[in-house]
């Protein structure tokens, strides 16, 4: 199982803030990968899974090419704005 | 120390307590971030992160800071919900042995704070709500401080 996050308004226009999803059968997954696997999972979300949002594995930030494994958790997110 | 909180912080406080952990630091800096309120347009902020692994980037940022700067003691309180104009944000203090590297050091961790950590803000204004963008002369106050070329 791999949980994929959503935050802001991002979390807002998908109207979901969790997600667990069983790993596709393709591998070796990628972020790239696994945002292509929702957007086709759930085709009205492609316009907002824009290949501009900032990504974390296991909480560190990742990219398009950052491997994801059965049991890891995915976040996707709009640009922070902290301070 | 770093927290991310709900609840509101008092500064003569944690200066107190930075003291305690601060040995012979002869410099203390500290910035408090408020909620602007726009001339009135806006009513509040509200602040979303990323539990978990907001923290450990502020902790990163502040292992940076204290290796970076040799600083004796560095607090960092952000907080998250939603905040009306005029409300603390976000508190920085850091210790060190003179006021130039104390100051260089909460200028840095600042400046890392707006760019590096998941926080998100929405502004609730009279004219409706909206979720703020980062704005470009952040990133590039954030990552002058890893380009020597960038300051010149």
């Amino acid at each position: 199982m791999i949980r994929i996050r959503f935050f802001a308004r991002l979390r807002e226009a998908l109207g979901c803030d969790v997600l667990d999803l069983c790993p596709p059968s393709r591998s070796p997954l990628s972020v790239a990968g696994l945002r292509r696997h929702l957007i086709h999972e759930y085709p009205h979300w492609a316009a907002h899974l824009d290949s501009r949002l900032l990504s974390a594995v296991n909480q560190d930030m990742a990219n398009g090419q950052t491997p994801v494994r059965d049991g890891d958790e995915v976040a996707f997110f709009p640009p922070v704005t902290g301070g | 120390m770093i927290s991310v909180q709900q609840r509101d912080f008092d500064v003569g406080e944690q200066y107190l307590r930075l003291c305690q952990q601060a040995g012979d630091a002869g410099a203390v800096v500290f910035f408090v971030g408020r909620v602007r309120g726009g001339g009135g347009a806006v009513r509040a902020l509200e602040l979303e992160h990323y539990p978990g692994m907001c923290e450990r980037r502020l902790q990163e940022m502040v292992d940076e800071t204290r290796r970076r700067w040799a600083c004796h003691a560095v607090r960092l309180i952000h907080r998250v919900g939603r905040l009306a104009a005029g409300e603390q944000i976000v508190f920085l203090a850091v210790a060190g042995r003179h006021r130039a590297e104390a100051f260089e050091a909460a200028h840095f961790l600042i400046d890392q704070l707006k760019t590096r950590a998941p926080f998100w803000k929405k502004e609730h204004g009279l004219e409706g709500d909206r979720w703020l963008d980062p704005h470009a002369k952040d990133v590039r106050a954030a990552g002058r401080w890893y380009n020597d070329t960038v300051m010149l």
